[in-house]
C-alpha cells in the first residue's frame, strides 16, 4: 500500500489509521500471525495503532498483549497469568530515558558513577534473563535516547557524571548484553531520535500531557523501524537489488552518451553522488544481498558502463544482468526465477517512474521504492529498511560468492550430457549432524526463509531450536553442502520428536539453491539411521499446502514413504516403516 | 477563515479520525456525544486538528477546552494572528 511505504506522509497515516486498517486488512494474500507483547515504560496506544498498520503491510498479522501504562517491569518479574496465556512470540519492551530512575550528581566521581551504571543496567538484565527463561522468545529492547537537556552544557556529554554520558555508557552495557544473547534485538531509538530531531521528539508536552516518550508525529517513523525488526526476525526480509543503470547508478545514458562521458567518479559534484551510491550499493554484498541489473540498454552498452574506471561497482558483483530491451516486468519474472527467489524478496530500483509502474503491477509484493532525486537514493532505500540486519551469519557474507558459483555450476551443466556425471563432477562433501551451537543462529534463519522447499512451513526463533537441540524427545539434523566451486554453507534442517516407536516430522527444509543435488536423499539416509539408532519403527511425514510450497507435494513420496492421510486442504500425511535393510538413497555426495 | 468553515473543516478532522463520515460537531459538542472519543483518541484527535489549521494548541488550552466550540475559539484566535 503506498501510504505506508517509506518515504510516507506521517499527518496522514496518524489521521487515517482506522480506514488504512480497515483497507489492510480487505487485501488479498495470506498473512503470518504474530503475537506481540509490548510492555511499555510510557504510554503506548498509538505505537501500537500504527505499528499494526505497518505490520501488516509487512505481511505479519498481529495479535497484541498490551501491558498497563507503565508496568513493563512488574509485567516481566512476577507471575503474569495473563501474559502467559497469551504466549507471545516477540516481547517488545518499550522503555526511554523517563524510566531512568537515578542518575549521577554533578561532581560525582567514577566509582559512584560506576555503581549507578551498574544498578541501572541489573534492572534491565534481571528483567531480560527472566523474560528468556520464562518465554523462550525474541525480546526487542529500546536503547536510550539522550536527555532533552544538558545541565552541565557541553561536558554533559564529555564528563564522567553528565546524564548524556550516562545514558551513551549504558547504551554500550545494553549492546554488549545483546552480543552475547542471539534473540535480543535493540531498537535503536538513539539513532531515530536523532534522525528525527531530538527536540520535536522529546517534546515535552507529550509527556507530561500524555505519558508519551516522544511526540505523536514521530510515531510512524518509530512504528515503521520497529516494524522492521519483527519482519527481519519472522524472515520477511528483502533478499535482492534489481537495478536500472542509466541515471540511477550513474548520471547520463551511456547508449547516447557513450561510457566515456557518464557522470561517475571524484570530477564531478553529481558523480561524486552517483559514486558514493554506487559504494552504499556494492557494500549490501557484504550483508548477504545479491545485486542484479535490469536495464534498457545493449548488453555492450551496460558492461562498457559498469567497467567505467571511476565506478565502483564492476559486472562480477551483479549476479544476473539483464541488459536488453524487452518489458522490464518480464526482466524481473526472470530474475526471481533464476535466483530462485519469490517476487516479494526483490527491491527495484529505478529513476523512471513510468518503469517504476509497471514492475509495481506487474509485480506484485516486490518493493519499487519511490526515489526521486539522486543525492537522495541513499536516504529512502536505507530508512526503507528493506534488509534489516538480525544477526549476521558467516552465509550472509559469502551468499553472492555462492550464488555466482551456482551460476557456475550451471554453465558446467550444460556441458555434461548426463545429469549424473555432472553431480559426480561437482566433488560434493556434505556434513549432517545433530544442531550445534554454532549453527542456531542459521538453522533458525533458514526456518523463517524457506517457503518452497518446505514441508510444514513452521517457523522457529533461536531459542525454540536451542530447545529442540537439547530435548531427548526430538531428533534434529542439519546438512551443510560443498563443492568445488564453494561451501552452501548450511542448506537443509530436519527436525521431528519421537512418540513410542514413531517419529513425527515437525519440520524438513532444504535451500531451493541445491535442488537436485542428492542433498534431500543424504538427509533422509542420516535420518533413517538416527532414527533406527534411537529403536524408532517407523517416520511420520507431514505435507501441508502453502501458496508456494508445491514443489514438495509429492516430496515423501519421493523418499518411499505411503500416504495414510488426506484432509480437505490437502495436508497429508506420510508413513515411512524402517526396513531392516535399508539401501542408501544417495550417490552422489560423499559424507564426512 | 470565517467560523463555519472552521467547523467545516473540524468536521472532515473528526470524520477522519473517527472513520465515520456521519459525524457532525457543533458548537456543543463533547468527548460524550461520539462514542470512540475516549482519553487516548483524544491525542490523536488534538493531532490532527493541530496539523489541520497549521497550529499548536499549549497544555493549558488542551487541559481546560470543554467542547468542540472552545476549540474552534483557540484555533479563530491562532490563525487570526
Amino acid at each position: 500500500m503506498r501510504e505506508l511505504e517509506y518515504p510516507f506522509n506521517s499527518e496522514y497515516i496518524l489521521k487515517n489509521s482506522k480506514k488504512l486498517r480497515r483497507a489492510l486488512l480487505g487485501q488479498e494474500g495470506a498473512r503470518i500471525k504474530k503475537k506481540i507483547a509490548v510492555l511499555g515504560g510510557s504510554t503506548t496506544h498509538d505505537i501500537v495503532r500504527i505499528l499494526e498498520l505497518f505490520l501488516l503491510e509487512q505481511g505479519i498479522e498481529p495479535e497484541f498483549y498490551e501491558s498497563e501504562y507503565g508496568q513493563y517491569f512488574q509485567d516481566a518479574m512476577f507471575s503474569n497469568e495473563e501474559l502467559n496465556a497469551f504466549g507471545p512470540d516477540v516481547i517488545y519492551i518499550h522503555t526511554s530515558n523517563r524510566n531512568i530512575v537515578r542518575y549521577p550528581e554533578p561532581g560525582d566521581g567514577r566509582e559512584k558513577v560506576e555503581a549507578i551504571l551498574e544498578e541501572q543496567y541489573r534492572h534491565f538484565v534481571m528483567m531480560w534473563d527472566k523474560l528468556e527463561a520464562d518465554y523462550h522468545c525474541p525480546v526487542i529492547q529500546n536503547n536510550f535516547e539522550y536527555p532533552f537537556y544538558r545541565l552541565q552544557g557541553n561536558q554533559d556529554g564529555a564528563g564522567i557524571s553528565g546524564r548524556t554520558r550516562f545514558l551513551t555508557r549504558l547504551n554500550e552495557r545494553f549492546y554488549q548484553y545483546g552480543e552475547s544473547h542471539g534473540n535480543f534485538y535493540i531498537n535503536d531509538i538513539n539513532y531515530m531520535s536523532s534522525a528525527y530531531g531530538l527536540d520535536k521528539w522529546s517534546d515535552p508536552f507529550y509527556w507530561h500531557m500524555y505519558k508519551y516518550c516522544l511526540c505523536m508525529q514521530a510515531i510512524p517513523e518509530f512504528a515503521y523501524n520497529l516494524s522492521n525488526i519483527i519482519k527481519a526476525i519472522f524472515g520477511k526480509n528483502k533478499k535482492a537489488f534489481v537495478l536500472d543503470l542509466d541515471n540511477t547508478l550513474w548520471g547520463g545514458v551511456v547508449g547516447d552518451d557513450g561510457a566515456e562521458n557518464l557522470e561517475i567518479g571524484q570530477e564531478t559534484s553529481m558523480g561524486q553522488v552517483y559514486a558514493e551510491f554506487q559504494s552504499y550499493i556494492k557494500a549490501h554484498k557484504d550483508i548477504g544481498i545479491m545485486l542484479n541489473v535490469n536495464s534498457k540498454n545493449e548488453e555492450e552498452n551496460a558492461l562498457a558502463g559498469l567497467n567505467h574506471p571511476e565506478g565502483v561497482l564492476r559486472p562480477e558483483d551483479f549476479i544476473i544482468i539483464k541488459a536488453n530491451w524487452e518489458p522490464k516486468s518480464k526482466n524481473m519474472e526472470e530474475i526471481a526465477a533464476e535466483l530462485n527467489v519469490l517476487p516479494e524478496s526483490l527491491v527495484f530500483v529505478d529513476d523512471n517512474p513510468a518503469e517504476r509502474e509497471i514492475v509495481r503491477r506487474q509485480m506484485p509484493g516486490t518493493a519499487v521504492p519511490e526515489i526521486d532525486r539522486p543525492e537522495h537514493y541513499i536516504h529512502v532505500l536505507d530508512r526503507s529498511g528493506f534488509f534489516e540486519v538480525t544477526r549476521l551469519s558467516e552465509d550472509d557474507r559469502k551468499r553472492s560468492d555462492m550464488y555466482q558459483a551456482n551460476r557456475m555450476r550451471e554453465k558446467q551443466l550444460s556441458s555434461f550430457a548426463d545429469y549424473g556425471e555432472y553431480l559426480k563432477s561437482l566433488e560434493m562433501k556434505a556434513v549432517i549432524r545433530p544442531f550445534e551451537p554454532m549453527y542456531m543462529a542459521r538453522i533458525a534463519q533458514l526456518t523463517n526463509k524457506s517457503n518452497q522447499f518446505n514441508l510444514t512451513t513452521k517457523r522457529y526463533t533461536q531459542g525454540e531450536i536451542e530447545q529442540a537441540a537439547a530435548s531427548a524427545d526430538c531428533i534434529t539434523l542439519y546438512g551443510k553442502l560443498e563443492d568445488k566451486f564453494g561451501d552452501n554453507g548450511v542448506v537443509s534442517v530436519v527436525i521431528g520428536h519421537k512418540k513410542e516407536t514413531s517419529l513425527h516430522i515437525d519440520l524438513w527444509i532444504m535451500s531451493c539453491r541445491v535442488l537436485k543435488r542428492d542433498m534431500e536423499y543424504a538427509m533422509m539416509d542420516r535420518l533413517t539411521e538416527e532414527a533406527r539408532q534411537a529403536g524408532i519403527a517407523e517416520i511420520i511425514g507431514y505435507y501441508y499446502p502453502t501458496a508456494k510450497n508445491h514443489m514438495v507435494e509429492n516430496f515423501y513420496e519421493l523418499q518411499g514413504f505411503t500416504k495414510t492421510a488426506e484432509d480437505e486442504q490437502g495436508n497429508t500425511v506420510w508413513e515411512y516403516k524402517i526396513p531392516d535393510s535399508y539401501t542408501k538413497k544417495n550417490r552422489y555426495i560423499e559424507i564426512c | 477563515m470565517t467560523r463555519e468553515e472552521v467547523f467545516a473543516t473540524l468536521n472532515e478532522v473528526f470524520q477522519d479520525v473517527f472513520d465515520d463520515e456521519s459525524i457532525t460537531v457543533n458548537e456543543e459538542t463533547t468527548a460524550d456525544d461520539i462514542e470512540d472519543w475516549d482519553s487516548l483518541e483524544h491525542i490523536n484527535l488534538i493531532a490532527a486538528v493541530e496539523q489541520e489549521f497549521g497550529m499548536k494548541f499549549t497544555m493549558g488550552q488542551v487541559v481546560t477546552m470543554k467542547n468542540v466550540g472552545e476549540m474552534a475559539d483557540i484555533i479563530m484566535s491562532q490563525i487570526e494572528d
